[in-house]
């Protein structure tokens, strides 16, 4: 399979064959990752981080990713500090930028900046956010998540938060249809699945089911993935506590879950997990955070040509 | 002589007179001939007759026409006004006749012509880029994909044309 030069923009753009290889590159450089092995693998290649929104785990992981495969990492530095301040445009920053990295990757705040930087790149720009647009390496290393802590066809999973405006948790689910997963959404009324993706996934193959129990919903996964319910998207804040505590995580509410769920979460957290949790077999989120380097390891290595 | 050129000229009142040369671009939906003058960014430098007729009566209820002398539009060129005006027809003439006459076909990608509905897309900022959609028919319905942020325009098209 060939990603040399692929610019790694969408979750649309990926076959079920061509996640499952990036899944395998990174089960492959794993023991890179934990430093087991070590690697030389993109030495004299140069990766150009460009973030122009706050992230910890999203940038640290790739730069790692870089660092561990033996590249070197360039990067922006505070978007204030740059020529952006000046009033650059994003494409101009871009046709610099590509004549000194051999990838970029870019967070930006608007909605398909990632799509217009690769008009304007001869290397591959690697999307790492776009605005409430896409974030496909998290969709990755999601599956990657469950591949290694459960397992992915057929998986039975539920979602919960909100899937409303959560696009990452829409990606995944689309991703899933790949592998003929069970879906159960769990959301309070205001923040449910939008109708047309649920309808799209049915049309896909997928079982969809819809619940506002948490309780109801953890009985019967294999995974469990939280997502943070955001408190301005509620005008009462009584509201927002009602909804948030009663999809909350708790080691009392486990009791009747499957001895094997695993517990995802994108992070970082609010309250949304009990830390209580944190120490039991379920736990799997900062696992999930680790898995980020190995599955940003593979998208370099194979975008760069370090492997195939 | 064909009646695309001459229809609403035979009817009681003349109108509209017939053209010798040029393309008389006829069923658009009734209100939009102006949105379609807009689209194809007529009359702009161009120093010919551009006769328009609004809520013109025809079989089928009321339509625009719009006869555009001396020039003949590449067909290419006018299926972008398929957006607004799917039934409209595109007509050649020579010598007052009507030398080819097509339906205008939706195209597979529009560009420069909508403007996203999404103010936070990167097509709605100071980049030198400008606005691109895949174009799709569903349900009789014609639905426009932006190309970078992925939102849907399927209703009320003519509100979202692009003004400079």
């Amino acid at each position: 399979m060939y990603f040399k030069d692929m610019h790694i923009l969408s979750m649309k753009d990926f076959s079920k064959e061509m996640i499952d290889h990036i899944l395998e590159t990174a089960e492959k450089l794993e023991p890179i990752a934990v430093m087991k092995e070590r690697s030389d693998m993109l030495a004299g290649k140069v990766l150009a981080v460009l973030f122009f929104e706050p992230s910890t785990r999203t940038r640290m992981s790739f730069e790692t990713a870089m660092l561990r495969l033996g590249g070197a990492v360039l990067s922006m530095g505070s978007v204030d500090a740059s020529s952006i301040a000046k009033g650059e445009t994003l494409a101009d920053t871009i046709r610099v930028v590509q004549s000194y990295a051999d990838t970029i990757v870019l967070r930006h705040p608007k909605e398909g900046a990632a799509r217009m930087a690769s008009e304007f790149s001869q290397v591959p720009v690697i999307n790492a956010g776009d605005g409430a647009g896409h974030h496909p390496t998290q969709t990755l290393l999601d599956l990657y998540t469950i591949k290694r802590e459960s397992k992915l066809e057929g998986v039975r999973i539920a979602l919960a938060g909100d899937l409303k405006y959560g696009r990452t948790v829409h990606s995944l689910c689309y991703a899933l249809a790949h592998y003929g997963a069970d879906i159960t959404l769990v959301s309070p009324d205001g923040l449910r699945m939008p109708y047309e993706i649920i309808k799209d996934l049915e049309a896909r193959g997928m079982k969809v089911r819809q619940t506002d129990s948490i309780d109801e919903a953890i009985t019967e996964v294999d995974v469990l993935y939280v997502t943070r319910i955001q408190k301005e998207r509620f005008p009462d804040p009584a509201e927002y506590l009602r909804v948030a505590s009663s999809l909350q995580i708790t080691p009392e509410l486990l009791e009747n879950a499957k001895s094997h769920l695993k517990i995802m979460h994108p992070l970082p957290r609010v309250n949304e997990i009990d830390p209580l949790v944190d120490n039991t077999s379920h736990a799997c989120y900062f696992k999930q955070a680790f898995y980020g380097v190995p599955v940003r390891m593979a998208l370099l290595a194979l975008v760069m040509g370090g492997m195939e | 002589m064909n009646s695309e050129n001459t229809d609403f000229e035979l009817e009681p009142g003349l109108r509209v007179r017939p053209i010798e040369n040029g393309t008389v671009i006829d069923h658009i939906n009734a209100g939009q001939a102006l949105n379609v003058l807009h689209i194809l960014k007529l009359p702009g430098q161009f120093e010919s007759v551009v006769s328009v007729l609004i809520n013109s009566p025809s079989k089928y209820g009321k339509k625009d026409v719009v006869k555009i002398e001396n020039r003949e539009l590449k067909v290419k060129e006018l299926d972008k006004i398929s957006l607004i005006a799917p039934s409209a027809t595109i007509n050649i003439i020579r010598d007052f006749k009507v030398l080819k006459k097509n339906r205008v076909k939706i195209p597979e990608y529009v560009e420069g012509v909508v403007q996203c509905v999404n103010p936070n897309c990167i097509s709605n900022s100071s980049e030198p880029i400008t606005s691109k959609f895949r174009v799709y028919e569903e349900d009789n319905i014609i639905n426009l994909r932006c190309i970078y942020c992925e939102r849907i325009i399927s209703e009320d098209i003519a509100d979202h044309l692009l003004r400079e």
